[in-house]
C-alpha cells in the first residue's frame, strides 16, 4: 500500500511536468478549445464512478449506487459535450492561404 | 488487483493506451493543423478507457450505469452545440459537473471505507472533497453571472477575504481532524459543506472581466480534485488525467493573471476584483475628436496596414460577422488587416479567438498581444471594436492609475486610432482612459454592429 502511494506520486509529478510541457506549446489561438479538451478529458473520472455504481459493497451500496450513478451522469455530459464543442470550436479555425483568391 | 487474471490484463492495457492517446491529444491540440486529431485521440483513449471499465470482472449491474451514460448523453449533447458567445458559461458549467462527480465518488468511498482509512488516503480524500466541493459552486456562480442569470456587478463587503479565507481555513482544520481520527465520521459533512460555501462566497466579489482568470483557476481545481480522486483509488489514468487538466488550467491562470497585472499568489488567495471602483468619480469634459462612419471609411481606405482590436464589446454587440466584412471589404482593396488580441479579452482564455474564426476569419490573422505590439508604429489605423482599459496607455505611463503594470495593446502607437464605443462612460475598471483624448484618435459613437456595417456600406462591401 505504501509503495502505491509512492508510485502514484511519482506518476503525478511526471504527469504534471508532461502537462506543463505539453500544454506550453498550445498558442493562445487556442486556449479555448484547450480548456473545453482537458475538461473532456478530465471527465476520465467516469471511470471510477461506474466501478462505484456497479461493484459490490458490503455496506452502504445503495448510497454508492446512487451518488455512482449522478457521477456518471455529471462525467458523461462532460464527455460528450466537451468533445463536442472542442471539435465544433476547431472546425472553425481556417487558415487564409487557400481560400483567398 | 493483487493477481491480475486475463482479463484484468487487457482492462489495464486499455488504460495505459488511453493515457497515451490522452498526453497526444494535448500535444497535437498545439496547432490549429493537427488540434483536429488531437480530439479523435482524446475521443478514442475516452471510449478505450469506459469499454475497458465496463469488462471490469467486479461489476454486478450495468442497469444504473448504462441508464446514467444515456442521460449524461442526452444532458451532454446540447452543451455541446451552444452559441460560440455562451461558451464561457458552458466551460464554467462543465467544470462544476467534473468537480461533482469527483466530490460525490469522494463522499461514497470514505462512507464505504471508514473507519479504515490510512491517514494518507484521508488527507488525499480530504482534498479531493475539499476542492471538489469548492469548485463546483464557484463554477456554478461563475456560470450565473456569465450567463447573466445572477448579478455580474462584483459584490465586496469589508472583511470579505478574512471570512473567505476563514472558511476555508476551518475546512482545512477539520480535514485535518479527520485524518488524526478517520472515524470521526460526524466530521465529514464539515468537508462538504464548508468548501461548497466557500466556493459560493468566493465568486461573490467577481466582476465580468475577472472571469478568464477565475475559470482558468477552477479549471485547475477541477483537475486537481479529479487527480486527487486518482490517488484514492489508485487508478493512475485518473491522476495523468487530472494531472494534465491541473497543469493547463495553472498555465492559463498565470497567463492571466500576467495579463491583469495581478501577482499570481493574489489570484490563488481569491482576491480578485479588489482593486477596482477606485477611479470613478469627477468626470470632466474634455475634448475628444469624433468622426462619422464617411470619415471613418475614407481613413481606413487610404490605410495600408490597418489593426483591429476587438473586445468584449465586440461580442456583447454581435458585431463579428460585420467585422469579417469589414476585413474582407479592405483586404480586397489591397489593405493589410490584422487582428490584435489581449490575452483577456473576453470572458474566457482565447473566447475572442473562436468568436473571430466563427466569423469565418484566418486564424493567422488573428495576433496575440506579444505578436501585435511590435506592429502598431506601422500601422496607418488602429480599430479598437469594444476594447477599453487593454489598450489603456495609462496602465504604462501613469504609475497612480490602478491598472499601471498591466501590459495593454499598444495602439495609441498606431498612426491614427479610431474607437467604436456607445459613449465616453468609462470601462470594466472604471478608469478614464487618456487614449480617447489623443490628437491621432478619432470616437466612432455608435453601436459597434451597426457601426460597422456603416463603414462596410461606405466602402461597398457587405455583399453577402
Amino acid at each position: 500500500m505504501k509503495m502505491d502511494l509512492l508510485t502514484s506520486l511519482y506518476v503525478f509529478m511526471l504527469a504534471a511536468f508532461i502537462g506543463f510541457e505539453v500544454i506550453r506549446r498550445v498558442s493562445p489561438l487556442l486556449h479555448t478549445p484547450l480548456m473545453s479538451l482537458t475538461n473532456a478529458l478530465d471527465a476520465i473520472a467516469v471511470v471510477g464512478a461506474i466501478l462505484l455504481a456497479g461493484e459490490y459493497h458490503a455496506h452502504g451500496a445503495t448510497l454508492a449506487k446512487v451518488l455512482g450513478t449522478i457521477a456518471i451522469v455529471a462525467a458523461t455530459s462532460n464527455i460528450v459535450g466537451g468533445f463536442l464543442i472542442t471539435d465544433r470550436m476547431l472546425k472553425m479555425f481556417k487558415a487564409s492561404g487557400p481560400k483567398k483568391p | 488487483m493483487t493477481n491480475l487474471p486475463g482479463m484484468e490484463y487487457i482492462i489495464e492495457i486499455t488504460y495505459l493506451i488511453a493515457t497515451a492517446l490522452f498526453i497526444l491529444s494535448l500535444k497535437w491540440l498545439s496547432s490549429p493543423t493537427t488540434a483536429r486529431r488531437g480530439v479523435f485521440a482524446g475521443e478514442l483513449g475516452m471510449l478505450l478507457a469506459i469499454v475497458g471499465t465496463l469488462l471490469h470482472h467486479g461489476i454486478l449491474e450495468y442497469k444504473w450505469i448504462f441508464i446514467a451514460l444515456v442521460l449524461g448523453t442526452i444532458i451532454g449533447v446540447p452543451l455541446g452545440k451552444v452559441a460560440m458567445t455562451a461558451v464561457p458559461q458552458r466551460t464554467a458549467l462543465s467544470h462544476a459537473f467534473g468537480a461533482l462527480c469527483v466530490t460525490l465518488v469522494g463522499t461514497a468511498e470514505f462512507y464505504l471505507r471508514t473507519p479504515n482509512v490510512p491517514r494518507f488516503m484521508m488527507g488525499v480524500l480530504s482534498m479531493e472533497v475539499i476542492l471538489g466541493s469548492l469548485t463546483f459552486t464557484g463554477s456554478l456562480m461563475a456560470a450565473g453571472k456569465l450567463q447573466e442569470i445572477l448579478p455580474q456587478r462584483p459584490i465586496t463587503y469589508k472583511g470579505q477575504n478574512f471570512v473567505n479565507l476563514g472558511l476555508l481555513a476551518v475546512a482545512i482544520i477539520v480535514a485535518g481532524m479527520l485524518v488524526a481520527h478517520p472515524e470521526k465520521t460526524q466530521l465529514f459533512p464539515l468537508i462538504v459543506g464548508i468548501p461548497l460555501l466557500f466556493g459560493v462566497m468566493m465568486i461573490v466579489p467577481i466582476g465580468g472581466a475577472d472571469m478568464p482568470t477565475v475559470i482558468s483557476l477552477l479549471n485547475s481545481y477541477a483537475g486537481l480534485s479529479a487527480a486527487a480522486m486518482g490517488f484514492v483509488l489508485d487508478s493512475k489514468l485518473l491522476i495523468i488525467a487530472g494531472a494534465l487538466d491541473g497543469a493547463s488550467g495553472l498555465i492559463l491562470s498565470v497567463n492571466m493573471s500576467k495579463a491583469m497585472n495581478r501577482s499570481f499568489s493574489n489570484v490563488l488567495f481569491g482576491a480578485f476584483g479588489q482593486e477596482q471602483a477606485s477611479a470613478t468619480g469627477v468626470q470632466e469634459a474634455r475634448p475628444v475628436r469624433s468622426a462619422t462612419p464617411e470619415e471613418a471609411a475614407a481613413i481606413l481606405a487610404a490605410a495600408n496596414k490597418v489593426v483591429i482590436v476587438p473586445g468584449y464589446g465586440m461580442a456583447v454587440a454581435q458585431a463579428q460577422h460585420k467585422v469579417r466584412e469589414l476585413y474582407d471589404a479592405l483586404t480586397k482593396r489591397g489593405v493589410d488587416v490584422k487582428f490584435g488580441i489581449h490575452p483577456v479579452a473576453g470572458r474566457m482564455p482565447g473566447h475572442m479567438n473562436v468568436l473571430l474564426a466563427e466569423a469565418d476569419i484566418p486564424y493567422d490573422k488573428l495576433l496575440d498581444m506579444d505578436e501585435i505590439n511590435g506592429e502598431f508604429p506601422q500601422a496607418d489605423v488602429a480599430l479598437v471594436i469594444g476594447a477599453n482599459d487593454v489598450t489603456n496607455p495609462a496602465a504604462r505611463t501613469d504609475p497612480n492609475s490602478p491598472i499601471y503594470g498591466m501590459p495593454i495593446l499598444d495602439v495609441d502607437k498606431a498612426r491614427t486610432v479610431m474607437v467604436i464605443k456607445r459613449s465616453m462612460a468609462a470601462g470594466f475598471a472604471g478608469i478614464d482612459n487618456p487614449l480617447y483624448y489623443l490628437d491621432k484618435t478619432l470616437m466612432l459613437f455608435g453601436d459597434a454592429k451597426s457601426f460597422v456595417g456603416s463603414i462596410v456600406r461606405e466602402l461597398g462591401g457587405g455583399n453577402e
